[in-house]
């Protein structure tokens, strides 16, 4: 047993690693050492000379354009303090768009909406249709198609008779309603 | 005594003058009223030149200098300050470069303030006030601070490292007539934190604190021990706290300092009940001194109008941790008339900074911080047209920094059309080497507008793809320019030799990935000993070119980095290798080593050549 262990430690595991960066360069391990990192520090010249700096301080090519080291000039405790986490107000409110009859659901970010004009127009554009005129008594008139949505109690309601306000908060997912169904 | 009797004698020849000159006896006493006068000067650049006039002049100015400044801690030897000036009371010591901000420069390149605290304490017991800037600062170094200077009074570190929580425990245990600590812009994350105990060091019968500022530390202080203190300092004018600090503690120190002039809010992300939301109202309304606020990390529309009722004479507003949307910045904007100095996230967007251009008419200085620069989302954050709305709504402003991720020509044309004023134009296009992203052309018309209309600029920073001609035009029109920042721009030597030849004030080269090389370097010998320092990584300069410069420029200080920092007079195996960075400065040999030896070669400074006492 214990020579297979021996064994094992001369495999040089680490030579069989999948990391980035030229070959017979360590990972750095502290971000605070690395040297300026890009395209003028690969010369082949320049690494020779480099032979008795520390290994750690070489570094190879930045794994994408925008990990150039000090770049863009920003103090580190504001990297790390301002990191913006995704506050509700950032984060979108998608929510599904059936219509029936489509083979496929869609979504959309009812946030991005102001009211209820723009919300029915993005509606028209997405599923190439028209919803008519909104009115209290009648509901949709002037169309087949009516939209619908799921509350937050599952119940299936007509878009446009709450306040918006309310509207974004409790819907849940759209339907789009077609043909009979559709009148109430 | 010695007296002057000639007060006609020739400034050039401080040589050609009278007994003065002879009498070689070290009478150190200078003229009664030449020395009254002098003690009226307070800036330090009147003061040096005083110094040059003759050698009475320098003797009197020497005596009376109480405000020392050293702008960059190599320059010169404690040694030779120690010799020079006898009555210092108030240090402020730079350090490292300031591209050590970015991780460009070596985590041991030194500036540590160790040996220069060693000196003054032995010949500046009543040492009173320290600042530093970029300097390693050990808690072995912050215990002897605290306990060599009986009369010490105020401790301000802005951009240092090196020390703990520990440190901070011997400042407030040891110096009882501290007014001030302010300990700004650090990067704790590297520091071990032991306690937050170091605020119940302060004696229960200390009160004489004025500014407090601990914000950049990370950890959790003793909220009891922080009430009772500001309880007890009547005088406090600046409280700053860190993160740790929730909203119902803030309205409780509130409470207890209503006269504060500067504030530091903690963590705005708190719970509230109804209850503590009013009475948090309530305390900041009693805030009725309130001219700069700051911290608000992490705060969320609904609680921002808790602060509008302290807006009122707020001058200067720093939203730089607060990631704010369009609507509530507006609305927050709308209650701080006042505003000279605004600090914002790009969150904002260009439709907040419409805001600013309507509601803020007095603005001076605005910066907006990018909240994720590293995303590479392109429609995220401002544009050209935010800046374009600031300027046209600002006349007054004359300090940005700011950060996007496209720029036109014409934009910036635009906008220093309406802000002629400029002192300090830093703009940062986050992509490197962007172009003009309507017309696709380099952005050197857009830096050679700013130059030829801002004939008051001290400070600029470029960005986004520049030729050499931006450079021309920097040499040509940018004569009051002192600090000159560039990355990823030009396009040959001439463009670092237009700068280094036309712009008789420049001070502070900062120089990243340009293909600026050793003809460039050389073309500057004489100017570096005028400037402060020149820094240039990643550029086309060769390890011979610099010891050439070494070898011709014995006043100058030269060093490279390319891991570990050392002269380069040592390196004579490496010939023509690229140089991954230089730094250089003037200053006497007061050479720099590992180990911080001190010079002991020449006691004379500098820049006062003709004043050598050889």
């Amino acid at each position: 047993m214990e020579g297979i262990m021996s064994h094992e430690n001369d495999l040089n595991l680490k030579a069989t690693e999948l990391r980035l960066g030229l070959p017979g360069t360590d990972e750095p391990t502290s971000k605070n050492n690395k040297r300026a990192a890009n395209e003028l520090v690969e010369d082949s010249e320049l690494l020779k000379g480099k032979s008795d700096a520390k290994a750690g301080d070489i570094e190879t090519a930045p794994a994408s354009k925008s990990q150039i080291v000090g770049w863009p000039p920003v103090r580190s405790y504001r990297k790390n303090v301002v990191q913006p986490k995704k506050t509700e107000a950032e984060t979108g409110n998608y929510v599904k768009v059936s219509m029936d009859g489509a083979p496929y659901l869609r979504k959309i970010d009812l946030k991005i909406y102001k009211g209820y004009q723009e919300l029915l127009k993005a509606l028209e554009n997405m599923f190439k249709l028209t919803i008519g005129e909104y009115s209290e008594r009648e509901g949709y008139k002037g169309s087949e198609y009516a939209p619908a949505y799921e509350d937050k109690d599952g119940d299936l309601m007509l878009v446009g008779d709450v306040p918006w306000d309310m509207f974004i908060s409790t819907c849940k997912r759209l339907r789009i309603m077609r043909g009979s169904e559709a009148t109430a | 005594m010695q007296t002057d009797p000639n007060p006609n004698k020739s400034k050039d020849s401080p040589t050609n003058s009278d007994s003065t000159e002879s009498t070689q006896s070290p009478s150190p006493f200078p003229d009664d009223v030449l020395g009254q006068v002098l003690s009226f000067l307070n800036s330090d650049k009147d003061r040096s030149s005083v110094s040059l006039v003759c050698k009475d002049w320098y003797n009197a100015e020497r005596w009376t200098r109480t405000k020392l400044f050293i702008g960059n801690c190599y320059s010169v030897s404690p040694q030779i300050v120690a010799t020079r000036f006898p009555k210092i009371t108030s240090v402020t010591l730079k350090g490292k470069p300031r591209f050590s901000d970015f991780n460009l420069v070596p985590q041991n390149w030194g500036a540590d303030v160790h040996y220069w605290l060693v000196m003054f304490a032995k010949v500046y017991p009543f040492l009173e006030e320290l600042r530093l800037k970029r300097m390693k600062v050990s808690d072995e170094s912050l215990e002897l601070l605290a306990t060599a200077f009986p009369g010490f009074r105020a401790l301000s570190l802005m951009s240092c490292d090196g020390f703990s929580t520990d440190g901070l425990k011997a400042i407030a245990t040891h110096c009882r007539n501290l007014t001030e600590l302010d300990i700004q812009d650090t990067d704790m994350s590297d520091i071990d934190d032991f306690n937050g105990g170091w605020l119940s060091c302060f004696p229960e019968n200390f009160g004489s604190l004025e500014v407090l500022n601990f914000a950049s530390l990370d950890s959790e202080v003793n909220f009891d021990a922080l009430e009772r203190l500001v309880s007890r300092c009547k005088s406090l004018r600046v409280l700053k706290v860190n993160k740790s600090i929730m909203l119902d503690q803030l309205q409780r120190l509130l409470l207890q300092a209503p006269q504060l002039m500067e504030l530091g809010t903690g963590s705005f992300q708190q719970e509230l009940l109804p209850g503590q939301f009013g009475d948090l109202e309530s305390a900041f309304s009693n805030c009725k001194n309130l001219q700069t606020l700051s911290g608000l990390w992490e705060v969320t529309s609904i609680y921002l109008p808790v602060l509008y009722a302290a807006c009122a004479s707020l001058t200067f507003l720093n939203l730089s941790y607060a990631a704010l949307r369009s609507v509530e910045f507006g609305s927050l904007l709308a209650h701080c008339p006042n505003l000279r100095r605004l600090w914002v996230l790009d969150t904002v967007e260009d439709k907040g900074l419409e805001a600013v251009g309507s509601s803020c008419p007095l603005l001076e200085e605005l910066r907006v911080f990018p909240a994720d620069p590293y995303d590479q989302h392109l429609h995220s954050g401002v544009t050209e047209s935010g800046f374009v709305a600031v300027s046209r709504g600002c006349s007054k402003l004359h300090y940005v920094l700011y950060f996007c991720r496209q720029m036109t020509n014409a934009a910036v044309a635009t906008i220093v059309q309406y802000c002629p004023n400029f002192t300090h134009f830093r703009l940062c296009i986050m992509n490197p080497g962007r172009p003009d992203y309507l017309t696709n052309e380099p952005m050197d018309e857009a830096f050679g507008a700013v130059v030829k209309t801002c004939s008051k600029l001290q400070r600029l920073s470029v960005s986004g793809l520049l030729t050499d001609l931006t450079f021309e035009y920097i040499g040509k029109y940018a004569k009051n320019l002192e600090t000159l920042s560039v990355a990823f721009a030009g396009s040959s030597d001439w463009g670092m030799q237009c700068v280094l030849e036309g712009c008789p004030k420049l001070r502070k080269l900062e120089i990243r990935d340009c293909p600026f090389g050793n003809a460039a370097l050389l073309s500057g010998l004489e100017k570096y000993e005028t400037m402060r320092s020149l820094w240039m990584s990643s550029c086309n300069v060769t390890i011979t070119a610099c010891q050439q410069l070494a070898r011709e420029m014995p006043r100058l200080n030269v060093e490279g980095q390319d891991g570990m920092p050392h002269l380069l007079f040592s390196l004579f195996d490496r010939q023509d290798l690229l140089l991954p960075s230089l730094m250089l400065w003037s200053g006497t040999r007061a050479v720099k080593m590992a180990g911080e030896k001190q010079s002991e070669l020449d006691h004379s400074f500098l820049l006062n050549e003709n004043m050598r006492n050889d």
